[in-house]
């Protein structure tokens, strides 16, 4: 942990109650978010809980509307409120929980100690200034360095995300940037204030599968050199197995399973999970019935009674719409599926 | 007699760039499309792969009539279209639809599903008879899987996946010999792709249509293509049978690309062979002399630079690739 | 090269239901452009306000007997500038002699009659030519553009009082002509950026491919949906006409006694203020009022709208 946020959390004096340097760097505890819309309450976050540890890479895997960016965007205090709203849980950093913060602490924390990167880096960065100024500004307001050392400080930093000749480059601007360049520069801003966490919503999704394979082993390089927790999310079960360490998939708003990454495509034991390993091709088979999930996810307003998956699953009975959402079961102790009859999903082929 | 049904010679399609506001004057010219050969049969799959810039999106423009070459020919079923009328190229061109990457876009929000789907009925009067309209279009809504009940509602009432069905439903209208598919499945969650999928190869059967199929993920042009084309910067460097593609690569693109795409299979970590790109892609505008791929090739030696490599048969495979060190590498499977 | 734009976000905004479409699911209302707009217009209190305003002033227009009894043209010179007599002469009488109420309903109807033959005259002409501009590009935009830079760079109050003083005729039709002559530009404009915007969607390329003209695709396609900004503009400019016929008439060159409209009333009475106020403020207050009411709800419809303020 950096110099700046010690002194961020002690500052004002008192204790920082509940900070734990041994507590892992970010966890997130039953997490409730919700959104009141015309057409209704969308509960878009309904119980999440994961947990990311220095070094790992957690992934947090789902289709659209699964609610796995809301999620990102509570921990990173940047959602809309209203129309949404934060009802429930724990959002802990180090044992602390930054919802129950005073703003400005939080700011603090979140400034500096867990960053964001987005899948668009063209609408992130602004495009009036350089990236040299942008970056440069970052060191100058949170660390109050000159203008001549931030800059140093920004083209080592371009250094780091490998962009050839960063000392030519850091007076350029966002669009004379390829779309891979602009995802490095936007990984450097991230990276600048030295966070514990880092937290990549869809960084690859809009960009080439050369330039995908290069950002990924930027951020799997940079995530073991800095010993830094890092979250993606993403809907990519190719570039999941590469990258990360455990996986929490997410539907409807909630977490359905969770387990080592080996375990996840060895052994699945949702049928949602299962499901999709069995829908997606692969490069290096060809021939494979695609299997088909039949039906649509859930509009958020009308999740499903039970289980939200039920009417989707070919392993659904009667105790899947009548009891209530189905707990964590424990596979293992590194696993969990929230699916009533986990046993009987694990075993068949 | 040959089931070719499409066929392009040297096909080439250049932009112009030009300075001035009244007096236009052309600088230059975007080479999106440099020179391509395809060709294509009944109940073919060509699937044709390449990143941003290989020129892929031109290609299905051209093919559609969306764009006219600036050279070369497109003949469908041994008809040159560049020899027709203005008439007879409307009626040939029915030949070949499109289904479009966006079904968020690529349907008008105010029409209705019945509209869009029959529309083509209204521009093409002579291809089924007035009457007869509504009925076919309910049953093309059949055909792909929606309820026809729902002619009258409108696209804002359905999800990505139907409304690309509602695409494909259009593009079947004229019953067409060969469909052109621009990315029909990236714009949707995993999911409802595998449905699409299966719904066109379903389509392909019953229907004995041929495709070209443009994606930018091998993964699912592994899937549904028979014979692949690989395109770099408006050139095909690699084509082959997906066999010979995707485990027999020679191009040393075709290969950087193969082995850049991820499998979902975490115990394939760190087990195949990475391949990793240096430099950035050159510009369309001015793109390097001799080999296109040159400037970030592994293998570049001064002939790449002297001497364009033509797409033909080496040593090495049996099918043709643009490279003067063409060599076999399989890189979507683990190094033994 | 980033993979074009090609590839939108599949993460669907969480309001109005994600997933599946809201409508097949049964709680909420499918959403569109217009359905949505029409929603959050009826929830809008200045709209609705606006609205029945405007539906006042109409009324005055189409059924003046609905509101008064007396005839504008029943004038005793010797009842001139008389203060007003509640629910008989509620606004007194004017400088004729006439009773003022009876004067301020029958001036609706040109104010109102110029306002909507110039706008929809306007939209028409406007439109039509932002559409050809803005669909065809090339040499056709080239000249329309320049033509209409020509029209835009006329000065407004200027224009129109040459052009009435050359017409010499003074009736609701020479008004809204230069009216029209100096405001179609506008429409002009917007019409042809919302149509270069429309042009480049893929729908339109779809239908490019089937092989649809020129005129299907203008017709059905494009305008249809590149509408929705002429469309609050026109709102906006119903108000602006009624103001600038006052101003016209004001001026010397728009309507002229003994024509009644607000702005001949406002005219004439303007020299009147310190005496007998009354006689400028109602002409004025229903002018204003007027306008206003169009502007307001030529906002309201612009925020419903716009798909981003969602």
């Amino acid at each position: 942990m950096n110099q700046t946020s010690s002194d961020l959390l002690t500052a004002g004096g008192g204790d920082p109650s509940g900070f734990r340097p041994d507590a892992p760097p970010l966890e997130v505890k039953d997490l409730h978010v919700e959104f009141h819309t015309r057409a209704g309450v969308a509960h878009a976050v309904n119980g999440v809980s994961f947990q990311v540890n220095e070094g790992e890479t957690l992934a947090i895997l789902g289709e659209s509307g699964c609610g796995k960016s809301v999620t990102a965007q509570a921990v990173m205090g940047i959602l809309d409120i209203p129309p949404a709203r934060i009802g429930g849980g724990q959002v802990l950093y180090r044992g602390m929980d930054l919802l129950k913060l005073p703003e400005e602490k939080r700011r603090a924390v979140r400034a500096n100690q867990i960053a964001m990167i987005f899948q668009d880096a063209l609408s992130a960065l602004n495009p009036v200034f350089t990236v040299g100024f942008q970056l440069g500004e970052l060191f100058r307001v949170h660390q109050g360095m000159s203008r001549a050392d931030a800059k140093k400080k920004s083209v080592e930093m371009l250094d780091l995300v490998r962009i050839p000749a960063a000392r030519q480059r850091v007076s350029d601007f966002p669009h004379q940037f390829s779309g891979g360049m602009r995802q490095r520069v936007m990984i450097a801003m991230a990276l600048a204030l030295d966070p514990e966490v880092l937290i990549a919503d869809e960084p690859t999704t809009a960009l080439d599968v050369t330039v995908q394979a290069q950002i990924m082993q930027l951020l799997d390089d940079l995530k073991t050199e800095r010993n830094m927790g890092l979250i993606l999310i993403t809907h990519d079960m190719g570039v999941v197995a590469d990258v990360a360490d455990r996986i929490s998939v997410m539907y409807a708003g909630r977490v359905v399973e969770s387990a080592p990454v080996h375990e996840i495509y060895a052994r699945p034991s949702h049928p949602y999970t299962k499901a999709l390993l069995e829908s997606i091709p692969r490069v290096d088979l060809k021939g494979q019935q695609l299997s088909v999930i039949q039906g649509l996810p859930p509009a958020l307003t009308n999740v499903p009674p039970g289980c939200a998956f039920h009417p989707r699953c070919r392993y659904a009975r009667d105790e899947c719409r009548r009891d209530p959402a189905p707990p964590h079961y424990t596979v293992d102790a590194t696993h969990l599926s929230a699916c009533h009859f986990w046993e009987e999903v694990r075993e068949r082929e | 007699m040959s089931d070719v049904v499409l066929e392009t010679h040297g096909l080439v399609k250049h932009f112009p760039l030009t300075t001035g506001i009244v007096f236009k004057r052309q600088v230059g010219a975007v080479q999106a499309v440099d020179g391509v050969n395809i060709t294509l049969r009944r109940r073919e799959t060509l699937g044709i792969v390449g990143e941003s810039g290989c020129g892929k999106s031109t290609l299905a423009k051209l093919l559609v009539g969306l764009e006219t070459p600036t050279a070369g020919s497109i003949t469908v079923n041994g008809t040159d279209l560049s020899t027709l009328t203005a008439e007879q190229l409307r009626r040939t061109r029915r030949d070949i639809q499109l289904v479009m990457q966006d079904p968020y876009t690529s349907l008008n929000p105010r029409m209705t599903v019945g509209d869009i789907i029959g529309e083509p009925y209204e521009i093409h009067p002579d291809v089924v008879a007035k009457q007869d309209r509504r009925e076919n279009v309910r049953e093309l809504i059949e055909l792909v899987g929606l309820n026809p009940d729902h002619i009258n509602r409108y696209p804002h009432q359905f999800s990505g996946g139907q409304r690309q069905r509602i695409g494909i439903a259009r593009a079947l209208a004229l019953r067409p010999a060969i469909i052109v598919c621009d990315e029909p499945v990236s714009a949707l969650d995993v999911s409802v792709q595998a449905q699409v999928i299966n719904l066109l190869e379903r389509l392909q059967d019953e229907l004995d249509l041929s495709y070209i199929f443009i994606a930018h993920d091998l993964s699912v042009v592994r899937h549904i293509a028979d014979r692949v084309a690989v395109m770099y910067l408006g050139k095909v460097v690699e084509i082959g049978d997906e066999q010979q593609i995707y485990e027999e690569p020679t191009h040393p693109y075709t290969q950087a690309l193969l082995s850049a795409v991820p499998v979902p299979d975490p115990t394939l970590r760190g087990r195949r062979d990475q391949i990793v790109l240096q430099g950035d892609l050159p510009s369309p505008a001015n793109p390097p002399s001799g080999c296109r791929f040159r400037t970030r090739c592994w293998k570049a030696q001064d002939i790449c630079a002297e001497q364009e490599p033509a797409l033909e048969n080496r040593s090495a495979a049996a099918h043709p690739s643009a490279c003067h060190f063409a060599e076999v590498r399989d890189v979507t499977h683990a190094i033994q | 090269m980033t993979e074009p734009a090609a590839v939108t976000s599949v993460e669907a905004p969480p309001s109005g239901g994600t997933g599946g479409p809201a409508g097949r699911q049964g709680t909420g209302k499918p959403t569109s452009l217009w359905g949505d707009a029409r929603h959050q217009l009826v929830r809008n209190p200045i709209f609705l306000v606006s609205c029945l305003y405007i539906l006042v002033v109409t009324s005055m227009a189409v059924l003046p007997r609905m509101w008064t009894s007396q005839s504008p043209r029943t004038c005793d010179i010797r009842l001139s500038r008389n203060s007003p007599e509640l629910w008989d002469h509620p606004f007194g009488f004017n400088l004729n002699g006439c009773d003022y109420y009876a004067h301020a309903i029958y001036g609706a109807r040109p104010s109102l009659q110029i306002a909507i033959v110039a706008t929809a005259s306007v939209v028409v002409l406007g439109g039509l030519v932002g559409l050809l501009a803005g669909y065809f590009g090339g040499w056709v935009d080239a000249i329309i553009s320049r033509i209409t830079d020509v029209f835009l760079s006329l000065p407004f109050l200027l224009g129109a009082l040459v052009l009435l003083t050359l017409l010499q005729v003074r009736n609701v039709w020479t008004v809204s002509l230069a009216l029209i002559v100096l405001g179609w530009t506008v429409i002009a404009r917007i019409m042809r950026g919302s149509v270069i915007e429309t042009r480049n969607l893929d729908f339109v390329a779809a239908a490019r491919a089937l092989g649809a003209g020129h005129g299907r695709i203008m017709g059905k396609h494009i305008l249809p949906n590149a509408i929705a900004p002429v469309v609050v503009y026109a709102t906006i400019l119903l108000g602006g006409f009624v103001s600038a016929e006052a101003t016209l008439t004001f001026l010397g060159v728009g309507l002229q006694p003994p024509a009644a409209s607000w702005g001949v009333m406002i005219s004439t009475h303007q020299q009147y203020f310190d005496r007998d106020p009354w006689l400028l403020l109602f002409p004025v207050g229903l002018l204003v009022g007027t306008v206003l009411s169009f502007i307001m709800a030529g906002d309201a419809l612009r925020d419903a709208l716009d798909p981003k303020l969602q």
